[in-house]
């Protein structure tokens, strides 16, 4: 259901210039590109099911953002958001992914037998591999924007789903609101469990509302693959492991994924896909593959290297701390993944983690023994 | 209203009944204790969903902050909040009861007496300062023709503080002041608002927040004090207006003369601007949570009661002169150094005459009491009836 004053009837009575946001200390996105004539164009547009202008951008109003650290700024409240809101949509994708252009093709390739190597990286260096992505049901509104009904509903199908897995894939639904002490425990220890959004990125887009209705976690037996239902996104799914077999992980990540998208079909709710955008997600941030894959590594000398940033950049990475998105890094060990979701495939992405984590590895032990990397610094990919 | 505002209306309407039962999304309320809980049933919410104020103000929007705070078992929040005037009128099924177990059995057909004339309170003006450290009326008010915090676009808000920045600008003598907004606000002038306990912040609280209240902050929000610092005005917080009255010491009855005398000519000139406050003979004045129906009003002290507060009868003497305690730092904190908040209780049912005299009365009562209790004295004669 629409949240905030998406829905006021008197709002068209006022002009575009009483309308239009306060952008002027904003640094994200939607408030690059979001100009008066813009927001006029696009005020009385909406949605097949409801979502208008004022719901895409709400959360880059109430979030100016930082000067470092770029946010997207803008939210989709259902797969026609994309189209009905393009004018604003496209610029902001073109700039968060690189130039990509709304006429530009995305290649999906799930097929996990086209990466090359993966299964090597140095487990002294390499402490935990992981890959995650994100998925839409098709026919339902976005967190941002869904109903009780609709979230309940999504959270139905997916344990259908997730329950007909077998093999590997075996595992067990915990939904959040009838957890026990004991399960929410053990879902802390193995760092699985996740907690209301208070990132008020989530939070004034709606995402929290009705919590913890219709949310909940699913895990395999052997705790390697993991499912959040009703979070950021519809589907969460994650595939992770200690040490440094990403080719294992990714193995397990498109196998699973495939089945789930198969059981999906069948009932008619395929994921929200197409040949522009691939994976439709919440935040266009997550288009494309909606792929983060990554590891934790060893890094204490690369890491104060004065080329350590430049190094990223041109392996097409990026560096987090060990709790995730915007924390910090603990004795040298670093969150590393891919940079990019859209515009290259699923295996194009996790290629470059792992030849980019090799790479960094091979660095680190130079300058452990004191040698210099400079013949080692890559080209921009 | 635009053609295009009313098919706006028309499809917004129909979203709500879409595919899903009330049954599918009447919200889980399981574990909630609030007052929305208490009387929302499915019959209701079946019947309710099908409804939508002229603004396009649904049932979801009325509760969704009673869904996202379950709330406490000691503490009855309400749950609800409303869009706009109509929102009291659409939803008067879930909203009548949840009025009625606010506020003291108050019924649909209770009519609310409004008296703002300071002349008609009796006394308060020697509240003994040993004790009454502070004395402050608030009440809120909204302009009538505006959606309300929770549903208000940027435009209306911008509007609503317009229209209130060429009323405050008018007042003159002991009301003449400064309009401070939020969004230009230098550190200078911010710190000196924070030293004078006048900066509001933006909401956190997540009762406020689960309605959509900060929107757009801090954009058409501000505050507005006269020179003297003795009343003040917030803009677009929680109600379009929140007006109060406040000064050191125990002399109410100033504080409530110029509350008064501040309102009043604050209402003519948005009178004069052909603007009224939301007001009714049944609900008085309409304010975006229910609990501040009727007079809005609360009024109250901050006085040392360190020997009183620790007596065994002080939450039933309370509650028998229809006050309340909070700490000193307003709603939902700790007392500190034996320094309480004292108000009324009430808000609708009662003018804003008699909720005033209460506080007088209670607390001249209280005052006495320390005082016995101080010299090691009983206070059983003391003791009130019901009011």
């Amino acid at each position: 259901m629409p949240f905030g004053n998406t829905h006021n009837n008197f709002k068209l009575n006022y002009s575009v210039d009483d309308e239009f946001p306060d952008l002027s200390k904003h640094n994200n996105h939607m408030a690059k590109v979001l100009t008066k004539e813009l927001y006029g164009k696009l005020r009385d547009k909406q949605t097949p099911t409801g979502f208008t202008l004022d719901d895409v951008i709400q959360t880059g109003i109430d979030n100016p953002g930082h000067p470092f650290i770029m946010t997207v700024g803008c939210v989709a409240g259902d797969e026609e958001s994309y189209e009905v809101f393009k004018d604003l949509l496209d610029p902001v994708i073109s700039d968060r992914h690189g130039g990509y252009k709304p006429t530009d093709k995305h290649k999906t390739d799930l097929n996990f037998e086209n990466l090359k190597g993966g299964d090597d990286l140095d487990p002294n260096y390499v402490l935990s591999s992981r890959v995650r992505t994100g998925r839409s049901i098709k026919g339902y509104a976005l967190p941002p924007h869904n109903s009780r009904g609709e979230r309940r509903a999504i959270e139905k199908l997916s344990i259908e789903a997730l329950s007909s897995l077998d093999g590997e894939f075996k595992g067990k639904y915990y939904p959040l609101k009838s957890m026990t002490d004991a399960e929410q425990e053990q879902l802390i220890n193995d760092h699985f469990l996740f907690d209301k959004p208070v990132s008020p990125l989530l939070t004034c887009a709606g995402m929290a509302r009705d919590w913890p209705d219709g949310r909940g976690i699913w895990h395999n037996d052997n705790k390697t693959f993991l499912v959040w239902v009703n979070e950021e996104d519809h589907l969460r799914v994650i595939s992770m492991q200690k040490g440094g077999n990403m080719r294992e992980v990714f193995r397990r990540f498109c196998v699973g994924l495939q089945k789930i998208e198969e059981i999906f079909k069948k009932h008619n709710h395929g994921f929200m896909w197409n040949e522009h955008l691939g994976y439709i997600l919440t935040c266009p941030s997550n288009l494309g593959t909606g792929l983060r894959g990554g590891v934790h590594v060893k890094l204490p000398k690369l890491s104060t290297h004065p080329k350590f940033e430049e190094i990223l950049t041109r392996l097409r990475l990026q560096k987090r701390g060990t709790g995730g998105v915007d924390t910090a890094s603990v004795g040298g060990v670093f969150d590393i993944s891919n940079a990019d979701r859209l515009g290259s495939s699923e295996v194009a992405q996790v290629q470059l983690v792992v030849d980019g984590v090799k790479l960094m590895v091979e660095m680190e032990k130079k300058l452990e023994k004191g040698e210099a990397i400079d013949s080692m610094i890559p080209a921009q990919k | 209203m635009s053609e295009k505002v009313e098919n706006i209306c028309h499809a917004m309407a129909q979203l709500t009944l879409r595919e899903w039962s009330a049954e599918d999304e009447f919200p889980d309320l399981s574990q909630h204790s609030n007052l929305m809980a208490k009387h929302l049933t499915t019959d209701m919410y079946s019947r309710l969903r099908e409804r939508v104020t002229p603004t396009g103000f649904t049932l979801d929007r009325v509760i969704q902050p009673g869904v996202d705070n379950p709330g406490h078992p000691f503490i009855m929040t309400v749950g609800c909040v409303a869009g706009d005037e109509e929102t009291y009128e659409v939803f008067k099924e879930l909203l009548d009861p949840v009025i009625e177990d606010r506020h003291g059995g108050y019924k649909p057909s209770d009519k609310h007496k409004t008296d703002l004339n300071p002349d008609n309170l009796k006394g308060g003006d020697d509240l003994d300062p040993n004790y009454v450290l502070s004395s402050r009326v608030r009440t809120g008010r909204s302009i009538r023709g505006f959606c309300l915090p929770p549903h208000c676009s940027r435009g209306e808000r911008r509007m609503v503080e317009k229209l209130s920045n060429e009323a405050l600008d008018s007042l003159t003598g002991d009301l003449k002041g400064k309009y401070y907004a939020l969004k230009n606000m230098t550190d200078a002038e911010q710190q000196q608002l924070i030293d004078d306990h006048f900066l509001f912040d933006k909401p956190v609280s997540p009762l406020l927040l689960a309605s959509g209240m900060a929107r757009d902050w801090p954009d058409a929000r501000g505050i507005w004090h006269n020179d003297n610092k003795t009343f003040l005005v917030w803009v677009n917080e929680e109600d379009h207006l929140r007006v109060i009255s406040m000064q050191k010491g125990g002399n109410m009855k100033e504080v409530f003369n110029r509350f008064c005398t501040g309102l009043t000519k604050i209402e003519s000139l948005f009178k004069e601007k052909g603007h009224e406050f939301m007001w009714n003979e049944h609900l008085g004045y309409v304010l975006t949570c229910p609990s501040n129906l009727g007079t809005g009003l609360r009024a109250g002290v901050h006085m040392k009661l360190p020997n009183m507060s620790k007596h065994a009868k002080f939450e039933e003497v309370l509650k028998r002169l229809r006050l309340q305690k909070r700490g000193t730092g307003g709603v939902d904190t700790a007392a500190v150094g034996g320094v309480f908040d004292i108000s009324n209780a009430d808000r609708l049912g009662f003018s804003e005459v008699e909720l005033v005299q209460m506080v007088v009365d209670g607390v001249k009562l209280l005052t006495e009491m320390e005082k016995r209790l101080e010299k090691g004295q009983s206070i059983d004669d003391l003791i009130p009836a019901q009011k």
